[in-house]
């Protein structure tokens, strides 16, 4: 059943790819302006909606074999948040029509799914704060109003790659690029991690941490900069020796992923630049530039419109219930709690800002970027680097 | 109050933009220019009065610009506060003064020095949730009353301005009106368009609740806001530890001497390989065997006093039920919960010592000592007993180098004994503590020899009882209510009129214009009438002028 499950998850994650190409190809078909349906769109949204169909066997599959629903650690959740978001996108695909929205929310979709694959697989028994109904109504309906809101980012980016002028450098186009350097970023870290992880990588450090206890750390890339007071163990002499040691309040072995990231980011950043002979987003704009900017617009602030309630209800009033039932209080100002409190807030002032200061277009797209931003440092941040009564879900 | 009158004889309180009953433009924006549709050009409060200081108080809190700035600068406070972790999750025997610079360093030490360790409780904190909430109830009023009133007195025959300055327009000339108007009428109603008809003129209308939406839902915060201020009145709610150990009965805090509780076990299980679901084997493997929490329970019995309280007299009690208290499963009764959340595993109870001739071994008897109630002194019987001269729970060396104790909990015991025997009728001096035995007065020929160890489990437990809940309930529900009636509704109007011989359609909606303009299509489809044009989209293309690359 286990293995049955990650098939089923391997199989969906190569549909959408595929399925993105097929959205591409509509594109490009339309481009030529050729006569009669739209074949490519509907193959894309056929094989989609296969791939989601997959990945919700995985889903039920690994329900069945846990006995608790997939949800309980930060690679099941994060997985989760990529159906959904494909859920999210299929919805929206049927109510606007839009093959360019699946060309980038799969592509979303699948760094997604393939950043959650980069954290411990196995199934994990449930400690007794997650033994509850709760996690499955909590956790999926959070999950389910971010994938939505995510959906919103989606068509602000398109919107934004659309508009922004790319025949000379500003503001703007420098923004962009950097929301492209993040996304590639995302990928960087998925090929680092899967080239060492694949090589069977890992370097043992002993060290001594702030309370001046010595301990050892499993290092699984090689270390650019290393623990406090740390030192190569015995099996692990011939390890890189790191170029900086850290002092004992800062996380060197996380730190080190993080600048690994970047390097890979940047290394393929640079890469796509030569190749490309200009910025990132000038090189998607042409596939974009037949996308009406209103419509757009239209289902940005449409996502938000439908995902908003969804999250409040997910992440604000159903964590407040379980919160009084497992933790005695509905709410502790947990950094986790904080941050959805946070998003939250942030889509408030989204929504009064389009509804009574007019804020639509491109200054509603560069908010649901903002959204979204706020959005992936409560999934990665929050779990990895502040981690709080929610760190479980980082384990 | 000054009033405007229309030329269609509807009287307008002042400063409304165009006229409730038939929406000719009272203030002159411009030819051509679209109408703003919001709040239906109804006469605000704070738009209309400036003078008084009362008018501009309620004129800033009622600006949206002032409400977005409040969330705003609660959203980047809030985000400070996760910055370092919040005094209440530091270790609590730690000194936050010191704490936070040896934890975080400088960095550390600055946030502690601007008081972000207390974010939340801050005054300055406080006071912005208290602004917002002002800003809720003062916006809300100020828009909900005229809006409510314009709505109402909307009529069906609008002028022709109010007509050709929609976002949808379109004009159409046909054979037959009286047979196009009808045909639209049926299928005005047919898509759950409330319509009236006045002289031949259409005004259809659906989803008008949904503009109630951001009102009801402000009502629901604010509900939820004052429940959560009311938690600040003391009685509102209890939040009390208790620490029960097994087998003992005792006085749950915080129900004034009403309820006890006795705990029969605590219970601490671990996953074990072996005896799970093998799917989990692998995830056991990476952390340890045994060492992923499985279940923390305190099996209980819950009595309730009968009688009055008489003060010394041991209490009456009745049981009430039995109950395994686990995380995630609260015992609750009369308004109060008791939760599992904190556990003491192998607490020292008691401890055996046998009174040992050091020589021989022999043994004259043991001595069983309660560390929570120890006796003076243990007669062992033909001339031999022991006495208990101190007794330190928790031992340590104090500054002075003297022995003392760091709380009133056995932690690591330690006594000083004076031995009697026959032979010893002045007794022998000796201080036991574990794993050492000190002779203060030179060598003893008797000794304490430990001869056994009581544990038991203590289980940690949180009670509440909170009177602010259903409150928080009640505005949590009917926000989401509201926010639903805004968000998944919205408020569509058709308007048909004869002017001139022609056929006017316009269409306005509060949001989703693209669904609107298919329910256009489809109502329009087959009928010969011209689809009305999106007149936002046309001004936008022209001003384009056919660019590639516009910004919009």
């Amino acid at each position: 059943m286990v293995q049955l499950s990650s098939t089923l998850l391997y199989t969906a994650f190569i549909l959408y790819l595929i399925g993105t190409f097929f959205f591409g190809g509509s594109i490009r078909d339309r481009r030529k302006e050729r006569e009669g349906k739209d074949r490519w769109s509907q193959l894309g949204i056929a094989v989609t909606i296969i791939g989601f169909l997959a990945q919700l066997g995985y889903f039920i599959t690994r329900w069945i074999a846990a006995g608790h629903a997939p949800v309980s650690n930060l690679f099941e959740f994060t997985t989760f948040f990529g159906m959904m978001l494909v859920a999210a996108f299929i919805i929206i695909y049927f109510i606007y029509r839009l093959s360019v929205l699946g060309l980038f929310a799969l592509p979303v979709a699948l760094l997604i799914i393939a950043y959650a694959s980069m954290f411990p697989r196995e199934i994990s028994p449930l400690i007794p704060a997650l033994q509850s109904d709760w996690l499955h109504i909590h956790v999926t309906t959070a999950a389910a109003g971010e994938a939505i809101l995510a959906i919103s980012f989606v068509a602000g980016l398109i919107y934004l790659i659309r508009v922004v002028d790319q025949s000379k450098p500003s503001k703007r186009t420098l923004w962009l690029e950097v929301v492209m350097f993040c996304l590639i970023t995302t990928l960087g870290f998925v090929v680092v991690s899967t080239a060492f992880g694949l090589s069977g990588y890992e370097a043992k450090f002993t060290w001594v941490d702030k309370n001046k206890q010595k301990d050892e750390m499993i290092y699984e890339l090689p270390a650019l900069v290393g623990p406090h007071e740390g030192k190569l163990t015995k099996d692990s002499a011939d390890r890189m020796e790191p170029f900086l040691e850290m002092p004992a309040i800062i996380n060197a072995k996380k730190l080190n992923t993080v600048l690994w990231s970047l390097m890979a980011g940047t290394v393929l950043y640079i890469a796509l630049r030569l190749l490309l002979r200009k910025r990132i987003a000038a090189a998607l704009q042409p596939w974009v530039k037949n996308v009406n900017l209103d419509l757009a617009d239209e289902i940005s602030y449409r996502a938000v419109a439908i995902g908003f309630p969804v999250f409040t209800l997910g992440a604000l009033i159903f964590a407040m219930i379980w919160a009084q039932i497992a933790w005695t209080r509905f709410w502790g100002w947990d950094p986790k709690e904080v941050w959805a409190l946070i998003t939250w807030l942030f889509y408030a002032a989204f929504l009064h800002l389009r509804l009574s200061k007019g804020w639509h277009g491109e200054k509603s797209a560069w908010l649901a970027v903002i959204g979204f931003a706020i959005i992936m440092f409560n999934l990665v941040a929050v779990n990895l680097v502040i981690a709080g009564l929610h760190s479980y879900a980082g384990t | 109050m000054e009033q405007v009158k229309c030329e269609c004889g509807h009287v307008n309180p002042h400063g409304t933009a165009f006229c409730e009953s038939c929406g000719k433009p009272l203030q002159d924006v411009g030819e051509k220019r679209l109408l703003d549709m919001r709040y239906e050009g109804s006469a605000r409060r704070s738009q209309t009065y400036k003078r008084t200081i009362i008018d501009q108080i309620w004129a800033f809190f009622s600006s949206v610009k002032v409400g977005v700035a409040l969330i705003v600068i609660t959203l980047i406070a809030s985000a400070i506060g996760t910055i370092f972790p919040q005094q209440m999750y530091i270790p609590p025997n730690a000194d936050p003064a010191e704490y936070y610079e040896k934890q975080y360093g400088l960095a550390g030490k600055l946030y502690y020095e601007l008081g972000f360790n207390n974010l939340y409780g801050s005054w300055w904190y406080i006071l912005l949730i208290a602004l917002i909430g002002v800003s809720l109830v003062i916006c809300s009023l100020d828009r909900v009353v005229p809006l409510y009133r314009a709505l109402k007195r909307q009529g069906v025959k609008r002028h022709p301005h109010f007509l050709e300055r929609q976002r949808l327009f379109g004009v159409s000339r046909v054979n037959d009106p009286d047979d196009a108007i009808a045909t639209l009428k049926e299928r005005l109603a047919k898509q759950r368009y409330h319509v009236r008809e006045e002289d031949g003129h259409l005004l259809a209308e659906k989803g008008r609740f949904s503009r109630w939406g951001p009102y009801v839902n402000h009502i629901g915060l604010i509900i939820f806001l004052i429940g959560a201020m009311l938690r600040s009145v003391p009685g509102m709610y209890i939040d009390r530890a208790m620490w029960i150990p097994e087998g003992e009965t005792k006085e749950i805090p915080g129900t004034n001497g009403r309820y006890f509780l006795k705990s029969e076990q605590f219970i601490f299980e671990t996953y074990q390989k072996g005896k799970e679901n093998e799917a989990f084997n692998a995830a056991i493997d990476r952390v340890g065997n045994g060492m992923i929490a499985k279940n923390y329970q305190t099996n209980v019995v819950l009595y309730k006093r009968v009688g009055p309280v008489i003060a010394g007299a041991e209490p009456k009690l009745k049981k009430v039920k039995e109950y395994a208290i686990r995380v995630n499963e609260p015992l609750k009764f009369d308004g109060y919960a008791l939760y599992q959340v904190d556990f003491r595993l192998g607490e020292p109870k008691a401890m055996s010592f046998q009174l040992t001739d050091k020589r021989s071994g022999a043994s004259f008897g043991t001595v069983h000592i309660d560390l929570y109630n120890p006796k003076e002194e243990y007669d062992l019987g033909r001339g031999y007993r022991v006495k208990l001269l101190s007794y330190f729970p928790d031992f340590e060396f104090d500054e002075d180098g003297n022995p003392s104790t760091k709380s009133r909990v056995p932690n690591n015991p330690a006594f000083v004994f004076k031995m009697y025997a026959p032979d010893r009728p002045k007794g022998e001096t000796s201080f036991v503590a574990i794993q050492q035995t000190i002779e203060p007065f030179g060598d003893n020929k008797y000794k304490m020899a430990f001869a056994g160890l009581e544990t038991r489990n203590v289980s940690g437990l949180t009670v509440r009882r909170d009177f602010t809940l259903w409150i928080l309930g009640i505005g949590g529900a009917i926000f989401m209510i509201g926010l639903i009636q805004g968000m998944y509704w919205n408020h569509r109007r058709v308007w048909v009129q004869r002017v001139n011989g022609e056929l006017w359609i316009a269409a306005h909606t509060n949001k989703n214009w693209f669904g609107l303009k298919n329910e256009l299509r489809r109502l329009l489809d087959g009928t010969g009438l011209t689809m009305p044009a999106d007149r936002l989209e046309e001004g936008k293309k022209a001003r384009q002028g056919g660019q590639a690359h516009g910004t919009a």
